[in-house]
């Protein structure tokens, strides 16, 4: 056999080769249809995953600012007729001292008093002239608080012209507005997870329509039901998957980018401000969580769509109402 | 409820038999067929496929009994991302079989319907006749106990016409029953064969 013969020979049989290994799929590759459907998924996972983030942004915060409220109490001293001020807040120091959970005492002393007041009073004040108030900052340990009720009984018998705010007050509605904010950040979340859903089904059905000859077709050459729902899922589960990656990972890019933009202008006034109220846009590793659970659900939902509408398909032509030739 | 398009029919399709079924275009014709093939359900009267009421047949059991049936669409239904190997070899890939054990059965059916050199092409790229002959390959590949052709020659000229009959003949004399709708009565002349005329929704056997 010739050299030319011998590797037109060897041509041929890998060619056959190829073909033996790369037969098309039963499902064809994506289509226009297809590629919206990826648009779509990537799309509506990157505005659920970002609802996610806001909603986990907000909880977080809510519990930071109920959290550092209720770490302090405040022992305040009214300048009383009579009263000796420094001996009254030693005194309030003294009984708070003496009860458990009280991690730390500090008094407020003459110049930070008079620093609290300068933007009302102005600068220069000598805070002996007035009948100010002094306050005393007790520290509590959150683990384990002190007995407040006590606490106000013993300040009442031995220092009656001190009271103690806890900041319950405080604490009460700071815990009903963040528990009002998270309630309504969930809602928000469950009507975008809702209409995620309703857009993901919709979109896979239509992506679907265009491929009901191949579900006849399988089905009138001996294809069972179940080997025709697998290849649709199968197919689809990938599709899914593709846009829901997609999505995702542009939510937690953005994600990285605000929490670097805002660690980058930390010094600035506006970003103190957004610091203040949202924490520093770390969404955490519970958020990060739900971006990978919501890339799941849809990539699967999108599977499950598809395996209900072959089904669906195949149920109508067996009882004869595909239109069929 | 649409019109009704056959009534007060009945026939028996033998073993290994081979028949026309005639009429005129629009009489019932594919209707019949696709009756047979399970595609339709009758609104009345009894179907018995392969020995079973076909009322009683389950959605599981179907396509273990479709199995057993070849056809040939009147518009082929080629999957058209599959090349003309690739379609023919459908009924053998959906049973789960390995390519090796089928794919020397299939070339030389596709050789044997004059599709040898176009093996490796796709269906929009095919002219008519060929997507008929690819049609007709994929209904034989498994070798049915019953083979329902609708308009099989429709698409092609006369000596390929004659060549697809012969097929048909050789497939039947293998032991398929063969049931052929056509209007082409040079088609039908050429065997002698039992005729079965559809028309006014009625069916009149000529054995």
């Amino acid at each position: 056999m010739s050299t030319i013969e011998s590797t037109l020979t060897r041509l041929k049989q890998a060619r056959q080769q190829h073909t033996r290994r790369r037969q098309a799929p039963i499902v064809p590759a994506q289509n226009i249809a297809g590629q919206a459907l990826v648009i779509v998924i990537a799309i509506m996972t990157f505005l659920s995953c970002l609802t996610l983030g806001a909603v986990t942004l907000v909880r977080d915060s809510a519990n930071v600012w109920q959290t550092q409220i209720a770490r302090e109490a405040t022992i305040q001293i009214r300048p009383d007729e009579g009263v000796d001020m420094e001996a009254a807040l030693a005194g309030a120091a003294g009984v708070a001292e003496r009860f458990d959970g009280v991690s730390e005492i500090s008094i407020v002393d003459r110049e930070a008093t008079a620093r609290l007041l300068e933007p009302w009073l102005g600068s220069g004040l000598d805070i002996d002239e007035l009948p100010v108030p002094r306050l005393v900052i007790v520290t509590i340990d959150e683990s384990a608080p002190p007995d407040f009720a006590a606490m106000r009984e013993a300040l009442a018998a031995e220092v009656p012209s001190a009271s103690l705010d806890d900041h319950r007050n405080w604490v009460d509605r700071l815990v009903s507005m963040a528990r009002t904010t998270v309630t309504i950040g969930l809602g928000i979340l469950v009507l975008m997870l809702s209409a995620t859903v309703l857009t993901v089904v919709f979109a896979t059905r239509g992506a679907m329509s265009g491929n009901g000859h191949i579900i006849e077709v399988l089905h009138f050459v001996g294809a069972e039901a179940r080997f025709i729902a697998r290849e649709f899922r199968r197919h689809f589960l990938l599709t899914g998957i593709k846009g829901a990656a997609a999505g995702g990972l542009a939510a937690i890019v953005v994600f990285i980018l605000f929490g670097w933009w805002s660690s980058r202008n930390m010094a600035t006034p506006e970003a103190a401000q957004a610091t203040a109220l949202f924490g520093n846009f770390a969404i955490g590793a519970s958020g990060y969580a739900g971006v990978v659970l919501i890339v799941g659900l849809i990539s699967a939902l999108t599977a499950a769509t598809s395996h209900f509408t072959v089904v669906m398909h195949i149920d109508k032509i067996d009882i004869g109402g595909a239109d069929h030739g | 409820m649409g019109p009704e398009i056959l009534r007060d029919i009945s026939f028996h399709i033998p073993k290994k038999s081979f028949q026309f079924l005639t009429g005129p275009s629009g009489a019932g014709k594919t209707t019949l067929l696709r009756l047979l093939f399970m595609a339709l359900q009758p609104t009345r009267g009894l179907i018995t496929v392969f020995g079973k009421d076909r009322s009683l047949i389950t959605q599981r059991e179907l396509p273990l009994i479709r199995r057993k049936i070849g056809v040939v669409f009147q518009d082929f239904r080629l999957l058209d991302h599959m090349t003309t190997y690739e379609n023919v070899a459908l009924p053998l890939r959906v049973r789960g079989r390995e390519e090796a054990n089928y794919r020397s059965d299939v070339v030389e059916l596709l050789k044997w319907v004059g599709l040898g050199e176009r093996i490796h092409v796709l269906p929009p790229v095919l002219s008519g006749g060929e997507k008929q002959r690819a049609a007709i390959a994929r209904s034989l590949i498994e070798q049915p106990q019953i083979l329902l052709a609708d308009e099989p020659t429709g698409n092609v000229d006369p000596p390929l016409a004659r060549r697809l009959l012969r097929l048909f003949i050789e497939l039947n004399r293998a032991g398929t029953a063969v049931v052929i709708a056509t209007h082409d009565l040079n088609l039908m002349d050429q065997v002698d064969a039992r005729r079965m005329v559809l028309a006014n929704g009625r069916l009149d056997v000529h054995d």
